[in-house]
């Protein structure tokens, strides 16, 4: 098979935010004296360079809170040179005019603002902080500014029944696109997995809602709405495929297929500060681990419906965290032997406490 | 559609690694052939429908490209990618 080329870049510029959270997709171990270690901006703008190389075209700018990073304007001016289309993905409270000006004039290309719930009250009980009004503002300056706007909101058990309030919220602020992110268990939401699991009536009523919606607004407003992982009975095909499309950057230079990846045990990660971008990407143990389908056990190596190369055998940290084997079947597959514990899951859905993402102390995942 | 134009954020580029061109959007990568990457370059939200037809037949010896413009101004906007600058 000949070697994919990449098209994303995702760089995680620093673990640090004022949000906390409860399904962030960053590690647990967010505190570790390794993320502190973060990179300087010419290893970053050099690995832009090297990504576009590679055939990457999206770069997304995202964290922690890639505002904390006081270089931002000269990584954008970095990826404009390097000639990618440029995304900041932010929480939105520290978008403020200066900045979001010096942004704009540095050739970045759009902005991705998250909202928690389109209610105020539960949009600062979920982030933990106080942060409604200040993202209303950061998106509605970004419009002033001209830069195409997405709204994105994670969606779980405690705002899912409020989607109707956050498509509206949507399209008042003027977003081009709505993603309505349903939960994924990795990172913090693994600990926090029975107060964010939805019911399959609270999925079905958000399913409608959305269909509503894009019959009555059309193409204006592209909503993206996925069905969970774990309401399926067939994997999705994470990341495109393992080592297929995309390259996570940690803030420390460590280079990952995915974002959890490092979640993994056995699995080296190969770092831009000590190796070219295109020898991690073609050679590094970490993204031939799993690519492609040759690592691939029963019942994948067989599969009965021939779906190989259309899902690569789900998520690999999927598999990892609910069989013990990284290299199973994703047991969301219902040809798993596993796909009991997906099930279990769904029914152990309860209406609990958040553990908040903090770096302060340590938290039993 | 009267004036076509890229949405906001839309971006031409010729990518030199794959050797095509691409329309970037925000998270999204569109390849173009060379007579699609064409048209779309001449969606600047001034000219009409005609007037790209017009310019497209002034470069190709008269030819009458006006079914194949409208098709894909038309598939692009469904989408959302292509949007009318006199709305």
């Amino acid at each position: 098979m000949p070697q994919p080329r990449p098209s994303t870049l995702i760089a995680e510029l620093s673990y640090q935010c004022p949000l906390h959270c409860p399904y962030c997709s960053n590690p647990l171990h967010i505190g570790a004296e390794t993320y502190r270690r973060e990179l300087e901006s010419e290893h970053w703008i050099r690995a832009f360079r090297e990504a576009r190389g590679l055939g990457v075209l999206q770069l997304a700018l995202t964290g922690g809170e890639p505002m904390l990073r006081r270089d931002l304007v000269d990584l954008c001016e970095g990826a404009r040179d390097a000639g990618l289309y440029s995304s900041l993905i932010t929480a939105g409270t520290l978008f403020t005019p200066d900045r979001a000006e010096a942004l704009k004039s540095a050739g970045l290309d759009h902005v991705q603002i998250s909202i928690q719930s389109p209610d105020a009250e539960e949009n600062d009980h979920i982030a933990g902080n106080r942060s409604f009004e200040k993202k209303i503002a950061a998106a509605r300056l970004a419009k002033e500014l001209d830069f195409p706007l997405t709204i994105n909101c994670v969606l779980h058990r405690q705002n899912l029944d409020r989607i109707e309030e956050l498509l509206d919220l949507a399209l008042d602020l003027g977003a081009q696109r709505l993603e309505l992110a349903n939960t994924q268990y990795y990172g913090w939401a693994v600990p926090n997995q029975e107060a964010l699991m939805p019911s399959w009536e609270q999925l079905r009523r958000g399913e409608e809602a959305v269909q509503r919606f894009r019959e009555r607004v059309g193409p204006k407003v592209h909503v993206l709405w996925v069905l969970p992982d774990f309401y399926e009975e067939l994997p999705k095909p994470c990341m495109g495929g393992w080592g297929a499309t995309a390259l996570v950057v940690a803030p420390n230079g460590d280079v990952l297929p995915c974002h959890a990846a490092s979640t993994i045990p056995g699995l080296q990660f190969a770092n831009i500060r000590e190796h070219p971008l295109e020898w991690i990407w073609s050679e590094s143990d970490a993204f031939a681990h799993f690519r492609g389908t040759d690592w691939m056990q029963e019942p994948c190596r067989t599969c009965p419906l021939g779906r190989q190369e259309v899902d690569w055998g789900g998520c690999r940290c999927q598999a990892l965290r609910l069989t013990g084997d990284a290299a199973a079947t994703d047991p969301v597959c219902r040809f798993s032997a596993h796909h009991d514990r997906v099930v279990a899951a769904r029914e152990s859905a309860q209406t609990s406490e958040f553990v908040y993402r903090t770096a302060k102390r340590p938290v039993r995942a | 559609m009267t004036r076509p134009r890229l949405v906001t954020g839309a971006r031409l580029q010729f990518d030199d690694v794959r050797e095509e061109h691409v329309l970037l959007v925000p998270e999204g990568v569109v390849r173009l052939n060379p007579t699609a990457a064409e048209v779309l370059e001449l969606c600047d939200g001034e000219r009409s429908l005609d007037d790209i037809v017009g310019a497209l037949a002034a470069r190709y010896d008269g030819a009458d490209l006006g079914d194949d413009v409208r098709g894909l101004v038309g598939a692009m906007a469904e989408k959302g990618l292509v949007v009318d600058a006199a709305a």
